[in-house]
């Protein structure tokens, strides 16, 4: 075998090899590199948890925000989202706290649900515009992304929403620790809600009549009407389920800030977006998958953590996310004209 | 005779392992019309790839004008004087025909587009066309035909001496296709070579001075045309002799299984009414842009449309959607097989039961192994080749896409298929295998609806004919009474009926 067909044969299997386990391959070298320049901070327990906690809110988004570009959508709304589903879900949990004092359970329970009805509600108004108007979702969502803001900002006043029940901090920030030998695992909350939502998507996506039709969806529109799929119902439900993660996403992090914050969260759709696509989402839909989010997600998160960690200016932080994310975009370009090739 | 336009020489290509071309020679003279024939994968299109400069020989000998030419990129192909016109169109839209043709070498002066200068370039080359196309319309207000001579204008305006047509007439009527011929005649008057693909044999004797045919990458044969007869060519095409490419059927019609009646589209263009018996192969003639495929996708649910009855079955279905008429057991192949049919980026088994979710779940649950058995067995009764049922569509020829697409049909338990242009764009052998299964069908108690733009293919498959003349369908003709030139009669507007005496018919 020549120089050269050794070359080629070489990348081929680095690009299959990188469609299996792309993103997890991805994280690891991010974990290689900081943890090598810096392994007492970096690679403590304690910064990892707290990485692991603060992707938790993105990551969170980013399993709806999975639904959505599979189904060849996308929703820009959803950062908006999170600080409305945050403003109104404090806010009722300061309102239920008035009228019921002593009890923390109960307002902290109701703020939630609101919180999540918010997102449901603004995910139906996206996918009903976008499916009844026949609108490009990019502009129906740049649209929410204002309105959403707005009505966050008017109902809290543009203040932050605080004096919260005595507990719902929690959620968010803390963690068990777990001791092991001589050092201590940390081990957020927030895990809790993250995994088994992972696990819950990740079925649905793949061993559901619903998730089967979301790929068709986004793979070839026309097909799938063709096929007798109620295309307009599949887009709303995963607008509303992408609302709905987000909603989610929002109470969990007005917990970690424990304050509704209505100008918080802004770009953050941004960085929820590069989660799926890092993870391996095409924005032309029809490919993406939940592990490939959580584990995008994670990778821009250690990114951000190892860039303070070791130092680098938050400036420098900024343009090497760019570059990652078009990175990942492009080698997953390569590994599909490689594919279509053989 | 003069020196050949283009000789190539002795050409090799492989692609890894396979061998697309071996040692393929190909000859053109100005004003010559070659014509290369072969079926899908013979060979044709990467012996053009290599012309253009697509992708580079491994071995072999080109020259052009008697000078060796290597081109390593179509636009240096292009320049020098070898303009190829794909299928599929490469025009921009929303651009006027004279951009279009001028585009990547605009008449300009100092950046400035010299507009008026296009203008009169471009209507003094439809001038040499002997057409009329108005240099200021925008593409996309053109038709297919008119389009084509967007191409062909461009093509001239470079002032190719050799013009590759690569299925020309595909998405022509009859008539288009003759106005085309005697573009390509006009051309020939001005030495322009032309190297002419098509699968459509009966165009070959009117057009063609020559023909090369491919089989497996290698030249098969290089005659006159007067030299050969349509059954030979495909013979050779196909390497062994297909004696009836049409399966003969008798078909004992069953019952009226599928009935519309006074389908009216919002705005008027297409009304049609239509009856389908068990058993019978009914074929929808007309021209391209008759409305065919509006009154197919009309009925089937997919576009808005008024109708008296839509019986399934003696099943009253109205109004029409696609999931309601698929559950009566009505399936529609799609024409459009890469934008609409299937999704190319899903797997075979993904594609054969998007349309039968039920039967391969419970409560919503997918069962992948009885995804798996139910496609592998759809597989096997179409024979499709594939590697496995879960291999992407993109990765299959035309012809077992299309098979695919028929399968899901099947997977649905359809009992009356809705088939619009079943066998455009795929070759010779994967043709045959579809007629075959289509009558297999019919046996077995189908009902089924043909659509086609080839008038052979109806004439040799069907039981009783409708033809579609702007958006009207005819009445019902059973297939002995009427023949090819009463169906040109009715799809042009000529006659209002065009009934024949079986012993007239040609």
């Amino acid at each position: 075998m020549d120089q050269k067909s050794w070359w080629d044969h070489a990348v081929s299997r680095m690009l299959w090899l990188s469609g299996k386990v792309g993103p997890l391959f991805a994280l690891f070298v991010v974990l290689l590199i900081f943890g090598s320049i810096s392994p007492d901070k970096f690679f403590s327990t304690l910064n990892l948890g707290n990485v692991v906690g603060q992707t938790a809110v993105i990551a969170i988004a980013a399993i709806g925000m999975t639904f959505v570009i599979i189904s060849a959508g996308i929703d820009l709304s959803v950062g908006s989202l999170v600080a409305l589903a945050g403003v109104y879900a404090t806010m009722t949990m300061v309102k239920v706290a008035e009228m019921m004092p002593g009890h923390i359970l109960i307002p902290i329970a109701a703020g939630i649900v609101v919180g999540l009805l918010t997102g449901a509600l603004c995910g139906l108004i996206n996918g009903a515009v976008i499916t009844m108007g026949r609108l490009p979702p990019f502009i129906v969502t740049l649209g929410m992304l204002e309105i959403l803001r707005g009505t966050a900002l008017q109902s809290a006043d543009g203040l932050p929403i605080t004096r919260l029940p005595r507990g719902f901090s929690q959620i968010g920030n803390a963690m068990w620790t777990i001791p092991v030998g001589n050092t201590v695992i940390y081990l957020p909350y927030a895990l809790l809600i993250l995994i088994p939502l992972a696990i819950l998507a990740w079925f649905l996506l793949k061993y559901t009549v619903f998730g089967m039709q979301v790929y068709a969806v986004g793979s070839n529109e026309q097909t799938a009407r063709l096929c007798g799929v109620n295309v307009t119902k599949v887009k709303i439900l995963v607008y509303i389920i992408g609302g709905i993660t987000a909603g989610l996403a929002g109470i969990l992090h007005a917990s970690r800030l424990n304050s509704g914050q209505p100008s918080e969260a802004v770009g953050m759709e941004l960085d929820i977006i590069a989660a799926v696509v890092v993870g391996g989402g095409s924005l032309m839909g029809g490919e993406g998958s939940i592990l490939g989010s959580v584990v995008g997600a994670l990778i821009i998160r250690f990114l951000r953590n190892g860039c303070v960690v070791v130092g680098v200016s938050p400036f420098v932080q900024r343009i090497i996310i760019g570059l990652i994310i078009i990175a990942a975009v492009f080698i997953d370009q390569l590994r599909r004209r490689k594919l279509s090739e053989e | 005779m003069a020196e050949p336009l283009l000789r190539m020489n002795n050409i090799h290509k492989a692609f890894g392992a396979t061998k697309a071309l071996s040692g393929v020679n190909l000859e053109v003279y100005p004003g010559q019309v070659h014509i290369l024939a072969g079926e899908n994968g013979a060979g044709k299109s990467t012996l053009m790839k290599v012309l253009t400069g697509v992708h580079p020989a491994d071995e072999g000998k080109i020259l052009f004008l008697g000078r060796p030419f290597y081109a390593s990129h179509p636009k240096e192909a292009l320049q020098n004087g070898i303009a190829m016109i794909y299928q599929e169109f490469n025009l921009a839209l929303h651009l006027p025909v004279h951009a279009n043709v001028f585009l990547g070498h605009e008449k300009s002066g100092h950046g400035v587009i010299q507009f008026q200068h296009q203008r009169d370039a471009t209507r003094e080359i439809f001038r040499r066309l002997d057409s009329d196309v108005d240099p200021n319309a925008l593409v996309s207000r053109l038709g297919v035909a008119q389009r084509q001579l967007v191409e062909i204008a461009r093509a001239l305006s470079v002032d190719a001496k050799l013009i590759i047509m690569d299925e020309p007439t595909a998405a022509l009527s009859d008539k288009e296709t003759q106005k085309l011929f005697e573009v390509i005649r006009a051309l020939q008057q001005q030495d322009v070579g032309i190297i002419y693909i098509s699968h459509y044999l009966e165009e070959f004797g009117e057009i063609g001075d020559m023909i090369s045919v491919l089989r497996d990458g290698e030249l098969v044969s290089c005659v006159p045309m007067s030299d050969v007869t349509p059954d030979l060519i495909i013979q050779q095409m196909v390497g062994r002799k297909i004696e009836d490419l049409y399966p003969k059927h008798e078909h004992v019609l069953g019952d009226v299984v599928f009935t519309v009646e006074d389908l009216k589209s919002p705005n008027g263009t297409v009304q049609a009414s239509l009856e389908v018996c068990s058993k019978e192969i009914v074929g929808v003639a007309g021209l391209v842009g008759a409305g065919r495929t509006e009154m197919l996708r009309a009925l089937f649910g997919l576009d808005p449309a008024e109708m008296k009855l839509l019986q399934v079955l003696g099943v009253m279905v109205l109004p029409p959607s696609p999931r309601r008429l698929m559950r009566c057991g009505v399936g529609l192949l799609s024409e459009d097989r890469a934008g609409e049919g299937l999704a190319q980026g899903l797997s075979i088994a993904a594609n054969m039961t998007l349309s039968i979710p039920e039967k391969i779940s419970r409560f919503g649950f997918l069962s992948f192994s009885r995804q798996r058995e139910l496609a592998d067995s759809l597989i096997k009764k179409v024979g499709i080749k594939a590697s496995s049922s879960a291999q992407r569509i993109n990765q299959l020829s035309g012809g077992n896409q299309q098979k695919v697409a028929l399968a899901r049909l099947l997977g649905a338990d359809a009992k009356v298929l809705l088939l619009d242009e079943p066998t455009r764009g795929i070759d010779v052998g994967s043709k045959a295998e579809i007629y075959k299964l289509v009558t297999a069908l019919a046996g077995e108690g189908k009902g089924i609806v043909m659509v086609s733009s080839y008038l052979p293919e109806l004439f040799g498959m069907c039981d009783s004919l409708y033809v579609m003349a702007r958006g009207r369908l005819s009445r019902k003709y059973r297939i002995d009474e009427i023949d090819a030139d009463g169906v040109m009669a009715l799809a042009t507007g000529i006659a209002a009926d065009a009934s024949v005496t079986p012993s007239v018919r040609g």
